[in-house]
């Protein structure tokens, strides 16, 4: 990562209808919970320093959790400078349906992973398809569609995209 | 089978049109300009833009190369992983293969994610027949569904309905008592439905846009996030695609992931990039045990089908001349960018499946034909979808091409003596007369020169005009050109040649038979300034282009027209004259098809060497010859009323534009002192010969009306009209009030002396 790629990514973020912010470790917690409409499920985050145990997010839920939750926390992997887009994986257990279900969608991704363009990320997530991940989706803002006469967000993922970016300023 | 309409075939087709312009073509046009607005944006936002299409295109005819390898690449790896492969060598035998799978899963009821593959296939009814549940997740195929209509754009199914439709449709079929009216509600309402659906469901369908050989990974391209629960929820994925999806590896999708919003909709990048290689290690979350775990290690209970559909690919992959349509990434920007397609949707432009340009590759490769036979008209060779392709595939040739074949199939005993007087082609004697009447056209001109101007009274003869458009469907709407007794090269031999003592260029003005027949003025025109230009001229006969026969399918009889112009050109070319075209369908054929007519030392040649006009004016202004005191500008044109404002609307041409010559004509003009103001509509509507024929002049008509919105709006109303092709000038004609000339015609030097 560079700080011109995470300045970069901030700026594709500003042109989304997403929000985010960019927050330390010891700022996350009360970046997560204020950014939470309860019942939130979510999966445990892989960075250094920072974790949702002791948050009021549900890292154990049941079936019908899943479906109540409004809120839903995953990590990251790759993120994409240029067009502002996350990369949910299915490396952590339950990603996809936390990330598809829920009305909001809480991202946290890590500033070092943040890379310039669409071809380094597809280069880091081959490596990865290749170790066995199988399921990477490149998401660019919230779920939308045209087909009702009117653009819509939430036509079937999350109405709202709000993304935390772990690193120091 | 035969492409011959009768009188009463091309009356139900354009009654067939007029519905749809009447009903659905509004919606139609409304959606799909903002996507090809935004494609011009966005294409033009990108640096990148042409080396991703570079690069698209090469990695498509490298997989299609390769593809047996491929595949069989393909069906090792996704084995590997844990999947099943099966080829299904026809859309039957997808359909048996799919069934079972569903059967075997015990499955009630299935959930799809949009899958143009699965319509392809008739997928839906087969397993309803068997008694399963069927139900689209996309809101645009579940609007369908419900509506029981089929798609009407290969990429945005229901772009022919609006917003009341689906309001009225869903308050009906669902029988609501509180009536849904914003798209908000709607999608809240289908989302809610739909999430009930996938939860349910035993099995998720869902399509791919792109299978790489590398890892057996599915890309799909989505905005909604149906397919990703469809494939998520239940723990049977089966995935439909084309053999021709397999891409060599994931490295390999950057341009396509970069290009295809863009193309389709003006988007930077689509909400959904999904890279899935199944079966997934999700976990499978048991939604009616409300009280298990969720996230647990239920992975392993995954399986997942990869069925990989032949259904007449490998047939095209053989077919020199439909090839390419494997390439398609099914975007959707030729429907989008097709100005006719804007007017009535897929639903008239298109076949079983597809629709848009491209459908006529598709459609003739998997459907065969008949498919086509419909439809094909509606391509007018206008290529505005070239450039609007990501994968550059020749969209009008395959038209062409097809066109051809059709015509080849046609039946014989439809053969017409009226007709086949004017029309010496080696085309099958079946041809339809409409169709072989404008593609003789430049025999028809000479006739009509040398008897005019009786030929001219009796054509626009009302008992005249019935028998043409009875026999060869010529609209009695249009007015007819009017040939001239004199043609420009009469003219031109008759005249006292101008001395030229140091010519800064030598050039022979290629008189197409518009030209030459028809519009001579601008002929003279171009005459007149080129010599003032320092150029000595010369306008040979030379035989027409080939444009008129190609239009229709004639495939044989333009390559003859391009032999003989070649022929015709050569000791001139040889000279080391230049070759200067007014129309520019005739210079898109020198540059672009005769690529194909000609070996490839005679195209080099000509297409090196030949010039659109102004692009010529252009060229010779920035030389050291005369300069632009030459040329007439608006104050002595308008000291003799032509132009009769200095102020001009400009509409180029649709060839002139692919061709990307437009410029010239607004730079040379501009430097005159002309304000031009110029049109940004694709197409004018006429499309040569297109819009005389009876079961298109509406349509043709519909369509111009953009242009004319355009020139009749308050800051173009009273300017000056311009236009540098012949029909576009003869639309602008029935369009406005006030008449049109060819740009030449408002800088020819020839007005200095009528003025004095
Ligand atoms: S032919 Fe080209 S423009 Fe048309 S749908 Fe296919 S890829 Fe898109």
């Amino acid at each position: 990562m560079t700080s011109a790629a995470v300045e970069t990514f901030e700026r594709s973020l500003e042109n989304l209808p997403v929000t985010f912010e960019r927050v330390d470790s010891g700022e996350f917690r009360s970046a997560v919970e204020s950014r939470i409409d309860p019942p939130a499920v979510g999966v445990s985050l892989p960075f250094d320093g920072v974790s949702l145990e002791d948050t009021s997010v549900n890292l154990n839920p049941t079936s019908e959790d899943v479906l109540e939750a409004r809120t839903g926390v995953t990590p990251g992997g790759p993120s994409i400078a240029e067009f502002g887009t996350v990369v949910v994986a299915s490396a952590f257990d339950g990603a996809s349906y936390a990330s598809l279900f829920p009305e909001t969608h809480v991202v946290v991704v890590a500033a070092s992973e943040i890379v310039e363009t669409i071809d380094d990320a597809l280069e880091t997530l081959a490596g990865e398809i290749d170790g066995g991940l199988t399921s990477a989706i490149l998401t660019t803002g919230p779920s939308a569609t045209a087909d009702m006469g009117a653009p819509v967000y939430g036509a079937h993922g999350p109405e709202s995209l709000h993304v935390i970016i772990l690193g120091d300023r | 089978m035969s492409t011959d309409q009768s009188a009463a075939g091309r009356d139900e087709k354009a009654a067939r049109i007029r519905r749809l312009l009447e009903t659905s073509g509004s919606t139609v046009g409304e959606t799909v300009r903002p996507f090809n607005e935004g494609r011009y944006r966005r294409y033009e936002e990108m640096e990148e833009t042409e080396a991703y299409r570079e690069a698209a295109r090469e990695i498509k005819a490298d997989a299609i190369e390769r593809l047996p390898d491929l595949l069989e690449q393909v069906e090792d790896v996704v084995t590997e992983n844990g999947g099943t492969v099966y080829v299904a060598d026809d859309a039957a035998d997808a359909r048996r293969y799919v069934r079972e799978v569903v059967e075997a899963a015990d499955a009630e009821s299935v959930v799809k994610g949009k899958s143009m593959t699965t319509e392809e296939i008739d997928l839906n009814d087969d397993l309803e027949t068997a008694g399963i549940d069927v139900w689209e997740t996309d809101l645009a195929e579940f609007v369908l569904q419900i509506a029981d209509d089929e798609p009407s754009h290969i990429a945005s199914p229901a772009v022919h309905k609006s917003r009341e439709e689906i309001a009225a449709l869903f308050n009906e079929h669902f029988d609501l008592e509180e009536p849904l009216t914003t798209a908000e509600e709607l999608t809240a309402f289908a989302r809610e439905q739909l999430t009930d659906h996938v939860l349910e469901a035993d099995v998720g369908i869902t399509g791919a846009n792109f299978v790489t050989a590398d890892t057996g990974t599915l890309a799909l391209v989505t905005n909604e996030g149906n397919a990703r629960k469809s494939l998520t929820v239940p723990d049977t994925h089966v995935a439909v695609a084309g053999v021709e999806k397999i891409v060599p590896s994931i490295a390999d999708l950057s341009p396509f992931f970069s290009l295809i919003g863009p193309a389709g909709a003006g988007q930077d990048i689509t909400a959904y990039l999904s890279l899935l290689t199944p079966p997934l290690d999700e976990p499978v979350v048991r939604f009616d045990e409300p009280d298990d775990e969720a996230f647990d290690d239920s992975s392993d209970d995954r399986s997942f089908h990869l069925v990989l559909v032949d259904n007449g690919r490998f047939a095209m992959r053989d077919d020199d001349e439909l090839r390419e349509t494997l390439y398609c990434i099914r975007c959707g920007a030729c429907a989008n960018s097709c100005a006719n397609f804007q007017q009535v949707g897929g639903h008239a432009f298109g076949g079983e499946t597809y629709s848009g340009g491209i459908a006529t590759g598709w459609e003739a490769g998997v459907h065969g034909a008949d498919s086509v036979a419909e439809f094909n008209d509606l391509c007018t060779g206008c290529s505005r979808c070239v450039e609007a392709c990501p994968v550059n595939i020749d969209i009008p040739w395959i038209n062409t091409v097809v066109r051809d074949r059709l015509n080849q199939g046609a039946d014989p005993d439809a053969f017409d003596h009226l007709v086949s007087g004017l029309t010496p082609d080696d085309e099958p004697t079946g041809l339809d007369r409409g169709k072989r009447l404008f593609g003789n056209f430049e025999t028809l001109a000479t006739f009509g020169s040398l008897t005019a101007p009786v030929s001219n009274h009796v054509a626009n003869f009302g008992p005249a005009r019935a028998a043409l458009e009875r026999v060869a469907g010529v609209d009695r709407r249009r007015e007819l050109p009017r040939f001239r007794r004199e043609t420009l090269v009469d003219w031109f031999q008759s005249r006292e040649p101008t001395r030229i003592d140091e010519p800064v260029r030598e050039a022979v003005l290629y008189p197409d038979v518009y030209t030459n027949h028809v519009q001579v003025e601008r002929g003279k025109a171009a005459v007149r300034a080129l010599e003032a230009l320092g150029v000595r001229v010369r306008v040979p006969d030379v035989s027409s282009s080939g444009r008129a026969p190609l239009s229709q399918g004639m495939i044989d009889t333009a390559t003859a027209h391009a032999s003989a112009v070649s022929a015709d050109l050569e000791g001139h070319l040889e000279q080391g004259r230049d070759v200067v075209v007014i129309e520019p369908s005739d210079l898109a054929m020198f540059r672009g098809e005769y690529e194909r007519f000609l070996d490839a030392d005679a195209y080099e040649r000509i297409a090196e060497h030949s010039y659109e006009l102004f692009e010529y004016v252009f060229g010779l202004l920035e030389g050291d010859g005369p300069g632009i005191e030459a040329l007439a500008g608006p104050s002595e044109a308008c000291a003799i009323g032509a132009p009769a404002s200095p102020d001009l609307a400009y509409h180029s041409h649709c060839q002139q534009r692919t061709l990307g010559l437009e410029a010239y004509t607004t730079a040379v003009l501009e430097r005159l002192g002309y304000d031009v103001v110029t049109s940004d509509v694709e197409c004018c509507g006429m499309a040569g010969s297109f819009g005389y024929k009876s079961e298109y002049y509406e349509l043709s008509m519909a369509v111009g009306e953009t242009l004319k919105d355009q020139f009749t709006a308050d800051e173009t109303a009273t300017r000056t009209v311009v236009a540098s092709g012949t029909s576009c000038l003869e639309q602008l004609d029935s369009l406005l009030e006030r008449s049109s000339v060819h740009p030449i015609q408002v800088i020819d030097p020839g007005l200095r002396s009528e003025l004095d």
